[in-house]
């Protein structure tokens, strides 16, 4: 199924960083909140007031920096983008243009064409990442009476981080799973939460394709989707947009290119599932950028760069290498399952598989086990029930338990709050420790004896057979070792 | 500066001038450009360029909350009001709201 044109993608991401005050005030940045309840002189922009910057913002843009693999800048400052819009009450937005704290970094994203069963690393560059204010949010009028808008400050001054890609993303599912990538990241060292629904991460597109046209490579005009609410409608946006741009293409491959255009900018519409363009604008925007001189500069120190590295911790990424070595030694897939479920199930795993040995038995038993349970319950790890040392003993004690008992004992651990050994107790399933080899010969001998039927069939080569005095010894040994049972039967069956 | 630059300037200032004024603003706008561009004739080649004219770095502030205005204070000075939000005419190019 090869495709007719390549498709060319780089995102630009904003996320709300985790702090309580806004970046230049003190007013709160809880979602939520009734209207205009967090807003003061600052956040309306009246004359004489004086932004401050806030120190945490500033800390951890430095600390999603570094994690992106970027640069930090010596020295930084802050720029008015100027324009005019009810929600942004100053008439410019404080932002960075020239001199970004952060530029020249990468992500790295699973790039499998089926995430689900295979992780196939892929770095995407990152042109740089720089900390701005939010604006306000409008409401505007569903009546279709052109009634007015409605204007909620609380969000304005909020510190966002822009964090924008190089079009290096070659499909809707690796825009999807670079989303995913920074989310996780971004979650897992306290920047900020990542909620697509209460927008504290947005997210726009700049879709083109290229196309091998009469032996040259010709490239569509660029084209800035947004409006997109989920990962879901970022993935279907590139998708639609790169079938559209290519039956322009064809309409008039002559014209249709690059050069020709300037960037243009479309609306999702998730409802009907199309891009809509809008009407092209007689001039770009120009926003007269100049610097703020409200703030002054930053300088970082390398002692600063070594703080926000420290408080970083280890990165999804880093954690997958580590998962494959030594001693866990998961396959590059499970670890990038384990770890896309979060450090706290990373640490979970950690301290199962110290104490098992069998980094792999460990994972599937998680997988089995536990992360379908947390997904029904709508639990979180550090607040299961069953905790790693609990788990551990479980382990230990139905190692040699059949799958449906095992599953047995770990329902009734959960209903009951109680350890493996107490459920067990409880469902008559025995542990490997409990059985001795000499009753459980006798009980092997016993069946072979209550079924000489099978016997019968057995001794005429229908090897089958055992299976079913096998079936009998299980039945009166609940949780007997099933290697062991099958080695003493091999034995009995040739003494009868 | 010629008109359709000072045009291009009005508008995106939200500023409703008259032909009549269009032609003064060219002129004094002219005139300040004039002024201004004096610095040209400076030598810079060895100065630093100059983000701020403060010899000041790194002003931060703790993350901390402060209380904001009772929302009869935020709205008292809109010209129009809906409940406790502020009120404008209908925005009509709604995917503009999408960042900036
Ligand atoms: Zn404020």
């Amino acid at each position: 199924m090869s495709s007719p044109y390549q498709i060319v993608v780089g995102l630009e991401v904003h996320v709300q960083l985790l702090t309580q005050s806004k970046l230049f005030c003190g007013c709160s940045t809880k979602f939520g909140a009734s209207p205009n309840s967090q807003v003061c002189p600052v956040c309306l922009g009246m004359p004489g007031v004086l932004p401050v910057m806030n120190r945490k913002a500033f800390d951890l843009s430095l600390r999603a920096a570094l994690a992106l693999n970027l640069n930090i800048a010596s020295f930084t400052k802050w720029d008015r983008k100027n324009y005019y819009y009810p929600d942004l009450p100053k008439n410019f937005q404080i932002s960075q243009y020239d001199l970004p704290f952060s530029y020249e970094g990468f992500l790295e994203i699973n790039a499998a064409s089926d995430p689900k069963k295979e992780y196939k690393p892929k770095r995407i560059g990152i042109i740089r990442a720089h900390l701005e204010e939010d604006a306000g949010k409008n409401m505007h009028d569903e009546s279709g009476k052109g009634g007015d808008s409605k204007v909620d400050l609380n969000r304005t001054g909020t510190p966002l981080l822009e964090i924008v890609s190089k079009p290096e993303l070659s499909s809707p599912e690796e825009a999807k799973a670079y989303l995913d990538e920074i989310r996780l990241m971004l979650r897992e060292i306290g920047v900020s939460d990542c909620e697509m629904q209460e927008g504290s991460l947005r997210c726009d597109a700049n879709v083109n394709i290229h196309i091998q046209h009469e032996g040259e490579l010709a490239a569509t005009p660029l084209v800035e989707v947004k409006n997109l609410n989920s990962f879901g409608s970022v993935a279907k946006s590139i998708a639609y947009e790169a079938e559209r741009q290519y039956a322009e293409f064809q309409k008039d491959p002559k014209n249709y290119r690059i050069g020709n255009f300037s960037k243009t900018t479309a609306g999702w519409n998730d409802a009907k599932g199309v891009t809509v363009v809008q009407r092209h604008k007689e001039e770009a925007a120009d926003y007269r950028y100049f610097p703020e001189p409200d703030l002054v500069p930053v300088v970082v120190s390398k002692e600063e760069i070594e703080a926000a590295r420290a408080a970083m911790g280890e990165l999804p990424s880093q954690q997958r290498k580590r998962l494959q070595e030594s001693p866990f030694s998961l396959s590059a897939y499970d670890a990038g399952v384990l770890s896309a479920k979060g450090r706290r199930m990373v640490s979970y795993y950690e301290e199962v598989a110290k104490e098992i040995g069998d980094g792999k038995q460990v994972m599937n038993r998680l997988s089995d086990l536990v992360m379908g349970t947390l997904n029904e319950r709508k639990e979180e790890i550090d607040q299961f029930p069953i905790t790693a040392p609990k788990f551990t003993d479980f382990m230990k004690a139905t190692a040699k338990v059949n799958q449906q008992d095992r599953r047995d004992v770990f329902k009734h651990m959960l209903e009951n709050q109680s350890d493996a050994a107490t459920a067990m107790t409880a469902l008559g399933i025995k542990s490997a420790a409990d059985f001795d080899e000499g009753a459980l010969r006798q009980a092997v001998k016993d069946a072979i004896a209550a079924n000489p039927a099978a016997l019968e069939d057995f001794k005429k080569g229908k090897t089958a057979a055992a299976n079913r005095i096998k079936g009998h010894v299980m039945k009166t040994q609940k949780g007997a070792p099933n290697d062991v049972v099958q080695k003493l039967l091999d034995e009995e069956l040739l003494k009868a | 500066m010629d008109i359709d630059q000072v045009k291009k300037v009005a508008k995106l200032g939200r500023l409703d001038l008259t032909d009549a004024e269009l032609g003064v603003m060219a002129t004094q706008l002219s005139a300040i450009l004039g002024y201004v561009d004096q610095l040209q004739e400076l030598n810079t080649d060895n100065v630093e360029p100059m983000a701020h004219p403060l010899p000041v770095q790194n002003v931060f502030r703790a993350d901390e909350l402060r209380p904001s205005l009772p929302v009869g204070e935020v709205l008292k000075n809109a010209p129009s009001r809906l409940g406790d939000f502020f009120a404008v005419p209908a925005i009509l190019d709604a995917a503009d709201d999408a960042s900036h």
